[in-house]
């Protein structure tokens, strides 16, 4: 009773980690049709910025609710001008070639700012806990939860909701959803493709930052936490589909449960079941399970 | 009489000649020594860049700089090696391991480096040794702990002053069941790879020897640099065992430390780190209080009172405004024990072979910052040191982070003697052990 409670809770705080970092990804694939890489950059940034701000809070003694907020907007506000600047400063002028050329100037892109984060905040690691502590624990029977972690399934909640809310009842969340199901057909009908990429790209990238503010304070910011993150995101995109963010919000579901059920239970395979989940779901479904087999336009 | 004179006066001016010529030709200044090419390796970027890469380099350039002035310490204080300057090539371990090997390559075929000093990373120490021996080019391992490098085949080019991962974890051992009498379970934490692996097989197979009634009750061998802890810290609140047994470092180590601190983890169980004191540092008030702390060997706070440790702990912290952690330690004692196998090798000043070096590296002994190394294992390519573990307390008064209670262990008692492997050394009961 004990394990399975402890399966369950590891497993949603797992899940609300992986959404986090995995919906930004989604969501400019889902537009774009660019497999980001530097998305683990946007994630790095977000997290680096994230201890910057909680250094300053810290040190002007802020109330620990207001340190919070100000972190995540302090790596959001970072995550914004990074959008701009790589969408309307690179990528823009690779839009048309091959998406093998794009992943890699993203990839290179990728690279650079990782050097980038060197030069800014050094190599040494960053700390930014003082948030987590002040949440606290709860305890439920011989479970102990951090009530940071309550408070990131709350937020990978919120995300889910608000990104349906958008895209289902917003106009230009119909117009997303329009670029997305035919970018060409889209633009025929008026709509401003390019600026629905930037503000994609930009939101995107937002996001992936909120994704590592939302982490630094359960980790040591240090240089190269990018790289994991992006890994495991694009293990999560492929599980629900390219491009869906319900798909996004059960991939990460699916290997937050299981991850959390192997290292629990069965610890040796826990590196393995989240990449032999998405082995059996692409066999089973190439494309994702959100995502129908697209007709191959001539 | 006249000849007689004037042979005479010509003796007494070739006299007077090489009088006057000599002091001309010893204000002549001596042609330099060739520089020695040394490539330092170490993680310069990436996760274990912080607390072990940096530390470690910065512990070569402050120790070069020191041999360079010929201001080190005696026996240390000829100029660079036997009068000759020292030149160091940093190199970034970051990448894969062919990425490193290659890396390896460039530095002795392309840079034609004398000697490479370097590598933390166990994996990497297991793929740059091969091709070490077949370049035959003089490598010292500063970092990693895996004893396989010298078990799997001997070896005559690589040569590891910084003792291996088994010292560690008998000594963790040994600490453990010498404070907490009663431990009967116990749990572990692990990356999963060669690191993690030997350390946890070393520390089971020590506890099984010395608590045969004590069991394993958890093993965890998350991936490295995982990052996020959840689910391992759901599974070990779940177990009854008394201590946690962790090889844990870098990012993994220290966020680890917060997942666990916000569960109290550490209130339920005794935290065994053997790697710990290159964190103590920056987790400071973080570090659970109670930790039982290892630091590969005598370094740092466990280090003894010596002139030559102070001397290395003041030239550190007077540069870099830390004090050296165990990876600086680790990189000073592998430059001062080429040095000192440099210097025993060079006849009149030439220049030795790296056949003569390799000669004169094996079964060396000496005193450095750490204590005293020998070179006595693994045919004496491989050094042992005493080790020394204690309790973690940060003092709320001064504000520092302190070890105490240390009790240390002779190199005899936690390492297995010449000619034995590890394993099987602690398999048959660590037999020969003088403690």
């Amino acid at each position: 009773m004990l394990t399975t409670a402890a399966i369950l809770t590891d497993g949603l705080v797992y899940a609300a980690y992986l959404f986090i970092v995995a919906v930004g990804l989604t969501l400019i694939f889902g537009v774009m049709k660019i497999l980001n890489v530097t998305h683990g950059s946007f994630y790095a940034f977000g997290a680096y910025g994230a201890a910057t701000a909680i250094g300053i809070a810290s040190n002007g003694e802020w109330p620990a609710a207001l340190g919070f907020l100000f972190m995540l907007g302090f790596a959001m506000a970072i995550g914004l001008v990074m959008g701009i600047v790589l969408e309307r400063g690179l990528l823009r002028l690779v839009y048309g070639k091959d998406e093998v050329v794009i992943v890699l100037v993203t990839y290179a892109t990728f690279l650079i700012l990782e050097d980038v984060i060197g030069l800014v905040w050094g190599t040494q690691s960053y700390a930014a806990y003082q948030p987590m502590v002040a949440a606290g624990n709860i305890e439920i029977g011989d479970l102990v939860l951090s009530n940071y972690d309550i408070i990131l399934v709350g937020i990978a909640a919120a995300i889910a909701a608000l990104a349906y809310w958008s895209l289902k009842y917003t106009r230009y969340g119909r117009l997303l959803t329009t670029v997305i199901y035919d970018r060409e057909t889209a633009a025929a009908f008026g709509i401003n493709v390019t600026l629905v990429y930037t503000v994609t790209f930009v939101i995107g990238a937002m996001l992936g930052a909120l994704g590592g503010a939302v982490m630094a304070p359960k980790i040591s910011v240090t240089l190269g936490i990018g790289v994991e993150v992006i890994v495991l995101a694009f293990a999560v995109v492929a599980i629900g589909g390219m491009g869906s963010i319900e798909g996004a919000l059960i991939g990460a579901l699916i290997v937050g449960i299981c991850r959390a059920a192997a290292v629990h239970l069965v610890p040796q395979i826990e590196l393995f079941v989240i990449y032999g989940v998405m082995a059996l779901v692409l066999v089973a479904r190439p494309y994702g399970l959100f995502v129908r087999a697209q007709p191959r336009k001539i | 009489m006249f000849k007689g004179i004037t042979a005479s006066c010509r003796t007494l001016a070739g006299l007077a000649a090489v009088a006057l010529a000599a002091p001309a030709h010893a204000q002549t200044p001596a042609p330099a020594a060739a520089p020695i090419k040394l490539g330092i390796v170490s993680f310069l970027s990436g996760p274990a860049a912080s607390p072990f890469g940096i530390p470690g380099r910065n512990g070569a350039e402050i120790i070069l700089e020191a041999l360079n002035s010929g201001k080190a310490p005696a026996p240390f204080d000829k100029v660079g090696f036997g009068g000759a300057k020292l030149e160091a090539k940093y190199v970034d371990e970051a990448g894969s391991a062919a990425n490193v090997v290659t890396d390896f390559r460039n530095l002795v075929q392309r840079d034609q480096v004398d000697a490479v000093v370097g590598y933390i990373s166990s994996g990497n120490c297991l793929a740059v040794t091969p091709v070490a021996e077949e370049l035959k080019a003089l490598t010292v391992l500063y970092d990693c702990g895996t004893p396989r490098i010298f078990e799997e085949k001997a070896r005559s080019y690589v040569f590891r002053v910084s003792p291996h991962a088994t010292m560690d974890n008998v000594g963790a051992a040994r600490y453990l069941l010498a404070k907490k009498k009663g431990v009967t379970s116990y749990s572990g934490i692990n990356q999963n790879y060669a690191w993690g692996q030997d350390s946890w097989r070393d520390f089971v197979g020590a506890m099984k020897v010395l608590a045969p009634k004590a069991e394993a009750d958890k093993v965890l061998f998350p991936k490295l640099f995982a990052g996020e802890y959840g689910a391992e810290v759901s599974t070990l609140l779940t177990s009854k065992s008394q201590a946690l047994h962790s090889s844990f470092y870098d990012g993994d180590l220290e966020s680890f430390i917060y997942q666990e601190q916000a569960r109290g983890l550490d209130k339920r169980m005794t935290m065994i780190l053997t790697t710990g004191e290159a964190a103590i540092w920056r987790l400071r008030d973080k570090m659970p209080d109670g930790t039982i702390i290892g630091g590969r060997g005598a370094n740092g706070p466990l280090a003894r009172d010596s002139e030559i440790n102070k001397w290395f702990q003041k030239i550190f912290t007077d540069r870099y405004n830390i004090p050296p952690t165990y990876p600086a330690y680790q990189m000073a004692q592998s430059i001062l024990g080429l040095k000192l196998a440099y210097e025993k090798a060079a006849k009149g000043g030439a220049k030795p072979s790296v056949d003569d070096i390799a000669a004169g590296f094996k079964g060396l002994e000496f005193e450095g910052p750490a204590g005293k190394v020998a070179m006595s294992l693994a045919d004496g390519h491989q050094g042992v040191t005493e080790t020394a573990y204690g309790t973690y307390r940060f003092n709320k008064t001064k504000k520092e982070p302190e070890i105490v209670d240390i009790m240390r262990f002779p190199a005899e008692c936690v390492n297995p003697p010449p000619g034995i492997d590890a394993d099987k050394w602690i398999a048959d009961g660590m037999k020969g052990a003088k403690c």
